[in-house]
């Protein structure tokens, strides 16, 4: 390969996390859902992937229910604040994330708790295994194509307009004889599935998940690259994500102390987010405002 | 009868917008509502599209009972609608306003994904040059002028399917050279077999354009009548004047 070992496990990233920031544009940016409970779509997709696939199951079925069951969380989430707008609705969503994320350290009988999920195994394909880190990078780049080519149609498509009129107006899109309550149910299970997609492919690649990575600070990451590249812009959100998971590993080179290196990156994380929303309010190639 | 509202009463805390109201609009025919501001037409407009819920009263469509139906249901039925502050999807296109009003398959997920369907370009510029809206398609709704905006608006209720157009102050802020082509507008579609219903403070607008005017004053119809009625009756010239309770001696 051309690349190093280091960079082949930061594109895996890269591409894991367009998946999942992809699908949070398309209920934040494109249907106007401020769904702070993404990351909880994220961890479900992840731990039900990994205990799928130790309990035997084919990779591929265990990642496509984890989606599903990752996006019957997104069908209750939009039950549960159906009537909420706003502030109310992103403190209803954001509660959701923190139960989630106690529910994966509580249920120990399922989830062990905070001692995580150890041996989860790669993926296996029609009696491939995805061994290597190489062959990991080519197989969530497929996935990653995939899923972003799926939802870039929806958004390009006359339902995807009607998810934007939706963001814009909703009492005017219902005047128009558009049911808007179905629209917020299919664009939250869709942008779910997605993201419980990528918490699959994660599990399966770190072979090892706890609910750490599923808390408050993944939440932040993803919103962050969301905001810089843009509402409703995938593009956007795929070069935000190259950006913000690229750029901070180069701090790596410079050889800080492991101390000081986790805050030095989030402290670059808050720059990157304050330096665009002060130059670029709607975001790298945003064209909608922040409400 | 396309429309029937019977009784109905809205209180907003201790406002009575709507104090028992009734009309009923016929079919094939342009109504026209009038009254002073803040009678209650914008609201009796909300509740007849299923924007706001009544306290009480019933309404028909149609013949049939509508008044437990959702907003997008009604409309679903065929009643299209503008509103009197404009509301369009900012971040929207001409082309996708109007592919929007007019789609009845959008909403399907699975099929739009694979082969998502362009609007008919050919009736999108029919509804333009109807409304005399002069603006490239690929415009955004944020970047149109009121008056132009207003124009979409309509452009959109009648590109949307519908039997009955309910218009909120179609020419207010609208140009007097383009007040004439509206209502020019409005007499085609009615030609045509559409019911309308339209509420509009300029009198010479409506006087010569409408069938059947009802008069509101504080939440309730105190007149109604043929436009040459209307005119001559003393009661509706006191409630324009303000003495509105004279106004409802008239009943
Ligand atoms: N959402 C609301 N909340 C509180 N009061 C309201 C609301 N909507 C309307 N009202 C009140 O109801 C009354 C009727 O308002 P409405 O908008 O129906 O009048 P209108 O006849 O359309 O007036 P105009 O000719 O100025 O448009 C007014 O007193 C108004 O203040
Ligand atoms: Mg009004």
């Amino acid at each position: 390969m051309i690349i190093s070992a280091y960079q082949t496990h930061i594109f895996i990233l890269i591409f894991i996390y367009i998946i999942l920031a992809v699908s949070l544009n398309l209920a934040l940016g494109y249907t106007g859902l401020l769904n702070l409970g993404h990351v909880a779509f994220y961890g479900i997709g992840a731990y039900t992937s990994a205990l799928l696939a130790i309990e035997g199951m084919p990779y591929l079925a265990a990642m496509i229910i984890a989606g599903l069951f990752a996006s019957v969380f997104g069908y209750l989430l939009v039950t549960a604040t159906d009537r909420l707008k706003g502030d109310y609705l992103a403190m209803a969503t954001l509660g959701f994330s923190f139960v989630v994320y106690s529910l994966l350290l509580n249920l120990r009988e399922i989830t062990r708790g905070a001692m995580g999920i150890p041996g989860i195994p790669k993926p296996s394909i029609l009696g491939l295994t995805v061994r290597t880190n190489d062959q990991y990078l080519i197989f969530v780049l497929l996935i990653c194509a995939i899923s972003v080519f799926i939802m870039y149609r929806i958004v390009k498509s006359p339902f995807g307009k009607l998810l934007e009129a939706n963001r814009d107006n909703a009492v005017c899109l219902r005047v128009l004889g558009k049911n808007t309550f179905g629209l917020k149910y299919k664009a939250m299970m869709i942008s779910a599935f997605f993201a419980g997609i990528s918490g699959s492919l994660y599990a399966h690649y770190i072979t090892f998940i706890d609910p750490t990575s599923f808390y408050i600070s993944e939440l932040i990451l993803i919103l962050t690259i969301v905001i810089v590249g843009g509402l409703a812009s995938i593009k956007g959100s795929i070069v935000a994500t190259a950006v913000i998971i690229y750029v901070p590993e180069i701090l790596r080179t410079l050889d800080l102390p492991s101390s000081v290196l986790g805050p030095v990156r989030q402290a670059l994380y808050a720059a990157i987010l304050i330096a665009i929303l002060m130059l670029r309010p709607r975001g790298i190639f945003g064209k909608v405002d922040l409400e | 009868m396309i429309l029937s509202c019977k009784d109905i009463y809205k209180s907003f805390g201790g406002i009575k917008a709507i104090d028992g109201c009734s009309f009923t609009v016929a079919e094939k025919k342009i109504t026209g509502i009038i009254g002073p501001n803040g009678s209650g037409k914008t609201t009796m407009f909300n509740v007849i599209s299923k924007l706001i819920k009544p306290d009480s009263g019933t309404i028909e469509f149609k013949g049939q009972d509508v008044t437990g139906l959702k907003d997008y249901e009604l409309a679903k039925m065929g009643v299209s609608r503008t509103f009197q502050d404009v509301k369009l999807f900012q971040n929207l296109t001409i082309r996708e306003h109007l592919q929007i009003a007019m789609s009845d398959t959008d909403e399907k997920l699975l099929s739009n994904i694979f082969r998502g369907k362009e609007g008919d370009a050919q009736k999108i510029k029919e509804v333009m040059e109807l409304v005399g809206l002069d603006k490239p398609l690929d415009t955004y709704g944020n970047d149109l002028s009121y008056g132009q905006r207003k124009l979409l608006d309509l452009a959109i209720a009648i590109a949307k399917p519908h039997t009955l157009l309910m218009l909120d102050e179609p020419v207010a802020g609208v140009n007097p050279r383009l007040r004439d082509s509206i209502k020019d507008i409005l007499r085609e579609l009615n030609s045509r077999g559409e019911s309308i219903l339209l509420i509009e403070h300029d009198m010479n607008f409506v006087m010569d354009l409408v069938d059947h005017i009802f008069v509101m004053d504080a939440g309730k119809v105190i007149a109604e009548g043929a436009p040459e009625e209307i005119q001559n009756n003393p009661c509706v010239l006191e409630a324009y004047l303000g003495g509105s309770e004279e106004g409802t001696k008239c009943l």
